[in-house]
């Protein structure tokens, strides 16, 4: 026994399947651990649609409510705001929102003032770029970022500018437009976030 | 009494006979190079912050509550109501500040004298993963306050890996655990912050020191001195030009302890926030994921890295440009010595070309510091008058810097593998030996 010939091949084939099953059984063993980190079911249950009245909310104003501990923008713009987005399309990104921006918003709200009804503009308020919550600079008078501003949001983290739409400037980090939720009108006053409007009406 | 500790010494060794071989190797028989001045305190120093840094953490968690809804809270009633918690707490902030001071003294110490280069490349790769880690500590160490900064700083920084083509979104989801910074990202930023950082941090710091006592110390002449004479007063076979680590540069460090401690002391105890750089006012407002502060910036140690992810603007409808340039500043540090291979380790006597852009490489990651915090939107106007674009000014000044520090490597490339570098004479000896 003692003086048998090693046989090399035989004890590199049992090494490496030794190491290759070990290793499968590491692998397998990180998975849980991985998994670990996805957001748990209480994390993913807390999304129901959120509803709101807009009664209170005065032209030229904005009013923050929280869906998925998103902040989301509703904003009853004011005509000379809404006049003045047409006049943005050749400093934008994506005027049309058809572009790069093209998943930024349900079908129904795919149009100039990328809303439901001209005046309100429901979005998510994360900036494309990095997350951050822009600012509401709605008035249209010359900011130290933009001399010509006509009204929009502008981001305190990375200077990104959207006008009032919601749609990027060209020249800044972020990439995208921003966000519209699905929403819906339940009355004349009263918006719901998180379902769109039903089909056909 | 001196027979009684002379027995357990012998009890001790004759047990573990590895154990006095080793402290001599590493202290009374380390011979370092004899020429060391101001610029290799650092090393020491950061020992020193990490020993803080550690002392004070564990103190911390005994109070700290790592919860979405009790941390802000916790932190406040440390400062407060614990019995010299405040002290604790602004040592720990002070000397994360300090830390990062410190680690970049050394680092521009490795690259002015070559410290780098063959045979240190190593000792050099682990330093930068110390760098890495340590830039991994200090991120979650500053969500765990869950102050307004430390919600919104998470956010941006996580986004940074959500910019990722493809798999960017659900990568965000699960580093956080939910679809905004929460409870269970404090929970695991906590964890990793207080246990699993620290020991890698430990361990390569071990491993740093182990692989640079195999190849020895440089020098400000960047001569090996394991390559000189033999011989000094210790023992004939050691470099002439080098003395024991201990007991000469554990004396020489106390001295920069001393100084250090000094300066640290005044910070903590008169200027803690150091306005607004170690501690941001807005951190002092409990998170709300609503409300995005007014401006929004990482502490001053990041703001360099941070100010190129502004200044890469998006293209192809994705963000991950300024984020590859982001990492990309820093793998270029990584891959330094084989970037630099020019012969000639020390400043001192490489040409005139590594002087100047090593000077603007300084230049530049200053500048590219000061954008970052947000000064130039503060100085701009004050120097080119009210009425100009700040967007614009911004970023054709970061642009330019943001060149000028990518441009260095560059340059360091061309200049040493292309052999354009005239270098002055290197002299056989440190010069200061007698």
């Amino acid at each position: 026994m003692a003086n048998e010939v090693v046989d090399h091949g035989r004890r590199r084939f049992l090494t490496s399947a030794t190491a290759v099953v070990g290793g499968v059984g590491i692998v397998s063993a990180a998975v849980p651990f991985i998994k670990s980190w996805e957001p748990s079911a209480r994390a993913k249950a807390a999304g129901a649609p959120v509803t709101q009245s807009l009664k209170k909310i005065e032209s030229g104003q904005q009013l923050i409510v929280a869906w998925r501990s998103l902040p989301v923008f509703i904003v009853n713009r004011t005509p000379e705001q809404l006049a003045a987005l047409p006049k943005q399309d050749p400093r934008l990104v994506d005027p049309k929102s058809d572009g790069s921006s093209s998943e930024q918003q349900p079908k129904y709200a795919q149009n100039e003032t990328r809303s439901i009804k001209p005046e309100w503009l429901v979005m998510v308020g994360i900036c494309t770029h990095l997350g951050c919550v822009p600012n509401y600079v709605g008035e249209m008078k010359p900011e130290p970022f933009d001399p010509n501003w006509q009204g929009g949001y502008y981001c305190p983290c990375h200077h990104s500018r959207y006008d009032m739409a919601g749609r990027v400037y060209r020249g800044v980090p972020a990439p995208k437009n921003m966000q519209i939720p699905p929403y819906h009108f339940v009355d004349d006053t009263t918006v719901q976030i998180g379902v769109g409007p039903k089909e056909g009406a | 009494m001196a027979n009684v500790f002379a027995r357990i010494g012998d009890w001790v060794n004759e047990r573990t006979p590895g154990l006095a071989p080793m402290y001599r190797k590493h202290m009374t028989e380390y011979y370092a190079p004899k020429n060391f001045n101001l610029w290799y305190y650092f090393g020491s120093l950061a020992m020193l912050v990490l020993v803080n840094q550690i002392v004070t953490g564990i103190f911390l968690t005994m109070n700290y509550d790592p919860s979405a809804s009790g941390a802000f809270d916790s932190v406040q009633y440390i400062m407060r109501d614990v019995e010299w918690g405040w002290l604790i707490r602004y040592m720990h902030t002070t000397g994360a500040s300090l830390f990062f001071v410190v680690v970049f003294l050394h680092m521009f110490r490795g690259i002015m004298y070559g410290s780098f280069k063959k045979p240190r490349e190593l000792v050099w790769l682990l330093g930068m993963l110390i760098f890495l880690a340590l830039m991994a500590e200090a991120f979650m160490g500053y969500v765990l306050p869950w102050g307004n900064m430390s919600f919104w700083g998470a956010k941006v920084i996580v986004s940074l890996f959500g910019t990722v083509p493809k798999i960017g979104p659900a990568l965000q989801e699960w580093i956080m655990g939910d679809f905004l910074p929460a409870d269970a990202t404090l929970n695991r930023f906590f964890a990793l912050h207080v246990i699993a950082l620290p020991i890698v941090l430990l361990l390569l710091v071990v491993l740093h020191l182990a692989a640079l006592h195999e190849v020895g110390s440089n020098n400000p002449d960047g001569v090996e001195i394991k390559k000189g004479p033999k011989g000094n007063r210790w023992d004939a076979l050691k470099p002439a030009d080098g003395i024991p680590f201990h007991p000469y540069y554990t004396v020489k460090d106390l001295v920069g302890v001393g100084f250090f401690l000094l300066i640290a002391a005044f910070i903590i105890f008169f200027a803690p926030t150091f306005g607004g750089w170690f501690l941001e006012h807005d951190n002092s407002i409990a998170a709300n994921n609503l409300v995005t502060p007014a401006q929004i910036k990482p502490v001053w140690y990041f703001t360099a890295f941070y100010a190129i992810v502004r200044m890469v603007p998006s293209a192809f409808g994705t963000a991950v440009w300024g984020v590859l340039g982001m990492f990309g500043s820093i793998a270029l540090l990584f891959a330094l010595p084989w970037i630099d291979v020019g012969p000639v380790k020390s400043i001192r006597y490489r040409g005139t070309g590594y002087k100047v852009a090593l000077t603007i490489f300084v230049i530049a990651f200053f500048c590219l510091m000061a954008l970052g915090m947000d000064l130039t939107d503060e100085y701009f106007p004050r120097i080119f008058g009210a009425g100009i674009d700040i967007t614009l000014w911004d970023n054709v000044f970061g642009r330019i810097m943001t060149v000028a520090y990518f441009g260095f490597f560059v340059f360091l490339w061309l200049y040493t593998h292309l052999g354009w570098e005239k270098t002055k004479p290197v002299p056989d000896r440190v010069t200061t030996h007698d």
